[in-house]
Parts: structure tokens; C-alpha cells; sequence
């Protein structure tokens, strides 16, 4: 990818994918031909619940400016209920990253089924206009991790 | 003595911090000290003592040692020092002036620390005479006058004008950078005030306190005392006496992994915690205990041996404030002790 | 109430009943109480205090000290209960080797807040209606008492005891406690507001780890942060974002197992408010997924480890409160 300072600020986004809907998802609406922006970076994780806060965190701090977790649609998860206890978790930590002050729009869950790469495509389109327009992550940023 | 009266401090704080950067204490909204950069108008806190103490400024908590730079198979070392601005610590107590002493000999000695030794040279240290000591002060205990301090500079306040007095090169070189400000004036009234701290120090509850039964050669009398079960059993192994201390100076060196670089960096490290000295065996202290003892035997034996007698402790008293269980160097003193 | 505990300490000793007491031992200071572990009467005698300083939770101890042979007694106040509850919700405890004397409360004071008004020299204090005379080495000081009270009882929820096996004095009523007042006036502000008030406070943390050791519901034999191994172990907060990640894991990992006592605020050498991003945690679950006390009970299932199928989405946060 080019970069260069005239263009737009590109967003670096994070997304965690489950294996068995999220990934496939990704997967159809790459066979589909459809179009989601190059700012995005999968990282597959066998089921949506495997995602640890700190994983979030840690993208924040290696230079993500977008975090978004995705799984198979609740009632729907390969382990029966793996994606229920995700949604709490998540829940708890994107409130207390409001809490803290961090803009809430950095961070989203959303359910993707295996069929659904369109839903696919369009979530990260929508979600790196999203950042995008946030600009860089810097409150929730490591310095030391900045490029120079 | 040259002085200045009180309500002229202001100027003298402008005056220093035109040339250079200057820190006092003052006061944070929760009612506790600590130093901050001098800015206009920032007023000089009534406490006693700063939470966190000021060694800071020579051994800061983190320090970055050394950056490199990885491309392809090569390996760049870049220096990340820099020479130090000069700058003035104000306000400094008799028991933190007398931490420096004990840090020199750590980080002066043979092989010198050069990031150390970088803001030592080019920090002034201007100390301020106790008049009110509190109740936790044992300064008196390492022969420390809490009425004298030591330092580049001393100050001395008889409660309308601020005498300053320089002992040495580097102090001298301060006087005479505000010299504009000051004017001579009779410190005969200081003698008494001298006098009046002393006759509080002497009725503070710790004021009987000696190390005369502690030192370098001590260490078969306490390094297997069965006390030590008892007085560590409640600690939590947390690092807050550690850090509030002016005198623990054990460091670890890491490395953190930027993505595209390693920064070695070095921070505090605390004798309490578990993963202390850990080496490629392991740790060689695994409870609590022996972790306790270290901090402790450090203090009052170790140190002493190995130091002409110092001790590890200046009896600031922050650990006595600080600690979440209230166990302290006094009382592992008073429990220990063998007549 | 100091006399009480004792004889009824002493008599359980003498009968055998149990073999050691933890309780709080007196200092140098009228104010520097440790916890400690008491074998005889002699010792109770001699050391053994109860009173407006006794701030600590002991119920932690017990983790270790349940595990070693013969039996324990300790003694607990209110919000400890709750402490001790949890644990054995998490099975931390053996419940079998501890026998549990419920006694009343605090309020505790805190001798930093009183040194933080400008008092220095502190020799002993006493409550006078509403007014905490200060006997130190300059002459008497006086100061609100109320000014004086340690963060965690400022809001206290509840003065009953959910588990003992007696008592010493009256056991009281869960209060209202406004508890929630702090957190939703921060909720209130800004995202510029907050993030500006929790960078001033995290900031001031030393990573000195006190928050952690004090918490009855951190007790994981080795923590993340402790491990090298981990990627995250550190023994201090090198840049901003560190300060930020180790509250914010340390909060969500308690989350659900939190039961308010406020250890962790009492501790804090640099008085950060940390019970305040708990407590936020506490009121979200209470708001979204029902009203949940941790320590209540021992047979709940804790919240974060259950669902329902109608649970609201992660999108609720976006959709409420103010940016």
C-alpha cells in the first residue's frame, strides 16, 4: 500500500474473526468479489469468545486505530454459546473504554455469518469510514510503538 | 548569611527557572507534595515531605538505555543519551540530601553510571531545613540533622525571611546566579529556630531509635532470626516501600519490542516482588520471607558491609506512611534487635 | 469492643476450638495497625486491637492461612463478609478450618487524610460528635471527621454480615449507599473530560502493585503482569498506555468477582481512585444484566460467567450517555 501525506489518513483496523462464520464470511465476499478496504487486517481466532481484552488492548497499542471482533450470530456459535459470553465481555470493555475517554466509535462488534459476505464487505467499508474520520488512535496509543 | 524575605519567593523562583529548569514541591489537589517544573505562580508546599521522594531526578523510575534498530540481517545500536539541562531540585529535606550520598556510592562507584552521572553533574540540589517534623521522622537515627541539612545549597527559614548558604562550588555558583535577588541579613535568629527543631526531634516517638546494634558485621545475629517469619507474614509483596523509598536503588534492564525496533530500557525493580533477580535457573528467593529479609538485611547489614558503615536508610519515613499492612523498617528494627 | 474479641479470642484458644486468630495488631503510631496472626493469649493481650484504624480486610489472608493445619478464627467485619464469601464462591478457601466472628464495621479512619489537612505529628485521635480531635506533638488539632474517614467507607453498602458463624454486636441492614454517584458524574462528562481526569489520576501510578496484592479477588498464583512470558509483564509503566492497560485488565478481570470492599483505593500510596472503574464495572452489570452483589451468596453463577439470549449488544454502548 502506498503512502503518501496529500491522500487521506488511512486507518490501520484490527478485526478478529471466528473461524467457523466471521472468517468464511471474509472468505465468501473475497470469492464474491466484493470490495472492503486494504486498511483491514484479519486475525482469525477459533471462536469470537477466544478474544482476551487484552488482545484488543494490545492491537490498540501496536498501532491500531480501529479494534472490530466478529462471530457467528448469537444462537449460531460452533461451541453453542461461546459468542453469548463474548457479547458481555465485550459490552463490559467498550464501556469502560468510554469510561476512560477513548472515542467508542474504535471499537465494534458485529455478527457475520458464512453466508454473509456481503454484510462482511459493508461492515469494514462502514467501519473504516468510521476511523477514518476519528483520525489516528492516539489515546490509546504506545508511543514507543509509533513509527517515526 | 545572604536571605531573602519569604514573600519574595516568587521573584527567586523566577529568577532560577529564567536560567534553568527548577522543581519544587508543591501541592496536588489530594492534599499530598510532590515536585513539579516550576511554572509562574506555583507555590511552595507547607508539607513536610514529597510522597514520592527525590532521587527521580537522578534515577528516574524508567530510563531508556540504549534503541536498535533491526533491517533485514543488520542491527543498528543507536545511543540515546543526551547531555542533561541544568536544572535546580528546591526544597529538598535533610533525609532525601542524604539519599543522594547513598545513591553516589551505588552509581559513582567503580564502573560509573553515566546516566546518572550525567544528571548528577548537572543537577543543583538546594535543600530546606525542617522546622516541623512529624511524628514518622527518624532521620536522627543515621545521624542525619534534620535542622542542618546537607546539599549543594542549604536554605533556612526563620519564619520571615529564607537564609541561603552555600557548601560547596556547585551552590556558590546558584548564590550568585540570584545574587541580584538577595541581600545580607542577620541569621542570629536562625540559632534559635535551630534549637527549637531540635528540641521537637528529640521528643519525637522515634527519637530513641539507634542502629547501634546493626551493621556490616551483624549478619550471622539476624540473617536467621526467627522473627523474620513473623514480621513478614502479612506482607503483601507489594513494591510501595521500594518505590517511595530515596535509598532502594535496584533496577532491572528489559527490552520491549516496538514492532520494528527493541528499546532497552531500565526501571525500578522492587525486592519484593517474585520475579526479582530471576535468573536463567530461577529465582533465588522464592518466599516471601526471604524476599522481606532481603530488603532488610540490605538496609541495616548488607550495605554497611560493604559501604564503610552507611546504612541503607535515612529515616525519611515514607515507607512508615505508605505501607498498605504499616510493616516498616522500625518496626523490623525494634523486633530484631539484639543487645 | 477491643475487650470483647479479645476474652472471646482467648476462650476459643483456651478451649481448643481454634489454634490461631488473625486479627490486627497494634503499631508504633496510633494509626500504623498491621495484620497479623495471634497463637496465645499473651499475645492477644498484648497486641490485639480493634479499633477506628483497623481498616484492613483479612479475609485474603485466609487464602493461605485456611490451608496450613488446625483451625483460624477470624474476625470480620461487614464488607469483609462479602471478601470471604467470594473466595469461597472460588473455592480459595476451606471454609471448614476458619471459624468466623461477624463484628461491627466502620466507619475507619485513614491518618493520610488527616495528614493530607495539613496535620503533622499525629499522636492519637478521637471522634467528639462529629469533630476528630487530634492530639500531636505541635498541641491539639481538630478537623471534620467525616474529612478523615478512609475512601472505602465513604460509601458504605452494607453494614450486614452474609456470613458468620457468631457474632459480636448487632448485625445491621444493607444501606443505600449512593456509591454510584461518582461514576455517573464522570459518565456525564465528555470523552475529552474523562480521558483528561483518568489520565491525571492513572498517571500518578507508580505500578507498585499494592492494588493488586491488597485484592481479595486477585488471588491468581502468578499474574499476567508478573509473568515474562506473558508479553505484558512489567515492573513499571513506561509509557501512558501502560498505566492505562494494567487498571483496565486488573478492573475487567475482577469484574463480576468485585465486591466493592475498597481495599484497593485505601492502599493506593498515590490515592488514585481506583474503586471508581470497579464500580463502574458493578454498574453496568447491575444496569444490563441485572442487579448482582458479588459475595452475596456462594451458589450464584457470577455474571460474566453466564448469558441470557436476549442480552442486549455490544452497540448499547454507543447508543447511550453523552460523547
Amino acid at each position: 500500500m502506498q503512502v503518501n501525506d496529500n491522500k487521506e489518513f488511512q486507518p490501520l483496523i484490527v478485526a478478529f474473526c471466528c473461524n467457523w462464520c466471521s472468517y468464511a464470511g471474509a472468505d465468501l465476499s473475497g470469492t464474491n468479489r466484493l470490495n472492503y478496504p486494504t486498511n483491514v487486517k484479519i486475525i482469525r481466532v477459533p471462536c469470537s469468545c477466544r478474544v482476551n481484552p487484552m488482545f484488543i488492548l494490545r492491537a490498540f497499542q501496536r498501532g491500531a486505530d480501529g479494534v472490530i471482533l466478529c462471530g457467528c450470530h448469537p444462537g449460531d456459535c460452533h461451541y453453542t454459546s461461546g459468542n453469548y459470553f463474548t457479547r458481555r465481555r465485550m459490552t463490559l470493555l467498550f464501556s469502560m473504554l468510554d469510561f476512560l475517554g477513548i472515542e467508542r466509535d474504535r471499537t465494534r462488534v458485529e455478527w457475520v455469518s458464512a453466508a454473509e459476505g456481503a454484510k462482511f464487505a459493508a461492515t469494514m467499508n462502514e467501519f473504516t469510514e468510521a476511523v477514518r474520520k476519528l483520525g489516528p488512535n492516539r489515546r490509546l496509543e504506545d508511543l514507543r510503538c509509533r513509527k517515526q | 548569611m545572604l536571605k531573602i524575605s519569604l514573600d519574595k519567593l516568587g521573584k527567586l523562583f523566577e529568577a532560577i527557572s529564567a536560567s534553568q529548569t527548577l522543581y519544587i514541591p508543591t501541592d496536588r489537589e489530594d492534599g499530598a507534595a510532590e515536585y513539579k517544573k516550576y511554572e509562574s505562580g506555583m507555590k511552595l508546599s507547607n508539607n513536610l515531605n514529597t510522597l514520592r521522594s527525590a532521587k527521580d531526578f537522578f534515577f528516574p523510575q524508567t530510563e531508556n538505555l540504549v534503541d536498535f534498530k533491526m533491517e533485514g540481517k543488520n542491527i543498528e545500536v543507536i545511543d540515546v543519551r543526551e547531555e542533561s539541562e541544568d536544572f535546580v531540585i528546591f526544597g529538598v529535606r535533610a533525609c532525601d540530601a542524604r539519599s543522594f550520598t547513598i545513591l553516589d556510592k551505588v552509581f559513582l562507584a567503580d564502573p560509573v553510571d553515566s546516566y546518572y552521572k550525567n544528571r548528577r553533574d548537572h543537577g543543583t540540589v538546594v535543600t530546606m531545613a525542617c522546622t516541623r517534623p512529624a511524628e514518622t521522622c527518624f532521620c536522627g537515627t543515621f545521624g542525619i540533622d534534620a535542622a542542618a541539612p546537607e546539599g549543594d545549597a542549604a536554605c533556612y527559614s526563620d519564619g520571615e525571611s529564607l537564609f541561603i548558604e552555600a557548601h560547596n562550588e556547585k551552590g556558590q555558583k546558584f548564590i550568585d546566579s540570584v545574587a541580584s535577588l538577595l541581600e545580607e541579613g542577620d541569621a542570629a535568629k536562625l540559632d534559635e529556630v535551630r534549637e527549637k527543631t531540635r528540641d521537637i526531634l528529640k521528643k519525637l516517638p522515634l527519637a530513641n531509635l539507634t542502629t547501634d546494634n546493626f551493621g556490616g558485621d551483624k549478619l550471622n545475629e539476624y540473617f536467621n532470626s526467627d522473627k523474620w517469619g513473623e514480621l513478614s507474614q502479612s506482607c503483601l509483596g507489594c513494591g510501595t516501600c521500594t518505590f517511595v523509598c530515596p535509598t532502594c536503588q535496584c533496577y532491572d534492564i528489559k527490552d520491549f519490542n516496538t514492532g520494528h525496533g527493541i528499546k532497552r530500557f531500565r526501571c525500578w525493580d522492587s525486592c519484593m516482588y517474585s520475579d526479582f533477580t530471576k535468573m536463567a535457573h530461577g529465582n533465588p528467593r522464592l518466599t516471601q520471607l526471604e524476599r522481606f529479609r532481603q530488603r532488610f538485611m540490605h538496609k541495616l547489614v548488607y550495605f554497611p558491609a560493604n559501604n564503610n558503615g552507611e546504612f541503607g536508610c535515612v529515616g525519611c519515613g515514607r515507607c512508615l506512611s505508605k505501607c498498605p499492612i504499616s510493616m516498616n523498617i522500625v518496626k523490623v528494627m525494634k523486633a530484631l534487635e539484639v543487645k | 469492643m477491643q475487650e470483647a474479641m479479645i476474652n472471646r479470642a482467648k476462650q476459643l484458644l483456651a478451649d481448643g476450638s481454634v489454634d490461631r486468630v488473625i486479627g490486627w495488631k497494634r503499631g508504633e503510631f496510633v494509626y500504623d495497625i498491621t495484620p497479623a496472626v495471634f497463637t496465645s493469649a499473651e499475645e492477644l493481650d498484648a497486641d490485639f486491637v480493634y479499633d477506628d484504624f483497623t481498616a484492613a480486610n483479612v479475609s485474603k489472608y485466609l487464602v493461605k492461612e485456611s490451608k496450613k493445619e488446625g483451625k483460624i478464627l477470624a474476625f470480620l467485619k461487614p464488607c469483609d463478609t462479602y471478601s470471604f464469601n467470594q473466595l469461597i464462591k472460588e473455592h480459595r478457601i476451606v471454609r471448614e478450618n476458619i471459624y468466623v466472628i461477624g463484628i461491627p464495621g466502620g466507619p475507619k479512619l485513614d491518618a493520610e487524610r488527616i495528614k493530607a489537612n495539613g496535620i503533622t505529628g499525629i499522636l492519637g485521635a478521637k471522634n467528639d460528635n462529629g469533630t476528630l480531635i487530634i492530639d500531636t506533638v505541635y498541641g491539639e488539632e481538630k478537623m471534620p471527621y467525616y474529612e478523615a474517614l478512609s475512601v472505602k467507607c465513604l460509601n458504605c453498602k452494607s453494614k450486614k454480615h452474609v456470613v458468620y458463624d457468631e457474632l459480636i454486636g448487632e448485625d445491621g441492614d444493607i444501606l443505600d449507599s449512593n456509591r454510584f454517584d461518582m461514576v455517573e458524574k464522570l459518565e456525564n462528562m465528555t470523552a475529552q473530560e474523562r480521558y483528561d481526569f483518568w489520565r491525571e489520576q492513572l498517571s500518578k501510578c507508580i505500578r507498585c502493585n499494592a492494588c493488586r496484592n491488597v485484592c481479595p479477588a486477585c488471588t491468581c498464583e502468578k499474574c499476567v503482569f508478573d509473568n515474562p512470558d506473558s508479553g505484558v509483564e512489567n515492573k513499571a509503566a513506561t509509557d501512558s498506555f501502560e498505566e492505562n492497560m494494567f487498571h483496565i485488565i486488573r478492573a475487567f478481570h475482577v469484574a463480576g468477582r468485585c465486591t466493592d470492599c475498597g481495599e484497593c483505593s485505601r492502599v493506593c500510596p498515590q490515592n488514585i481512585p481506583l474503586h471508581l472503574l470497579n464500580r463502574k464495572f458493578i454498574k453496568d452489570i447491575n444496569s444490563l444484566y441485572g442487579d448482582y452483589q458479588a459475595g452475596e451468596d456462594t451458589t450464584s453463577r457470577a455474571p460474566l460467567n453466564d448469558y441470557k439470549q436476549d442480552d442486549c449488544e455490544a452497540s448499547i454502548v454507543h447508543e447511550r450517555g453523552v460523547e
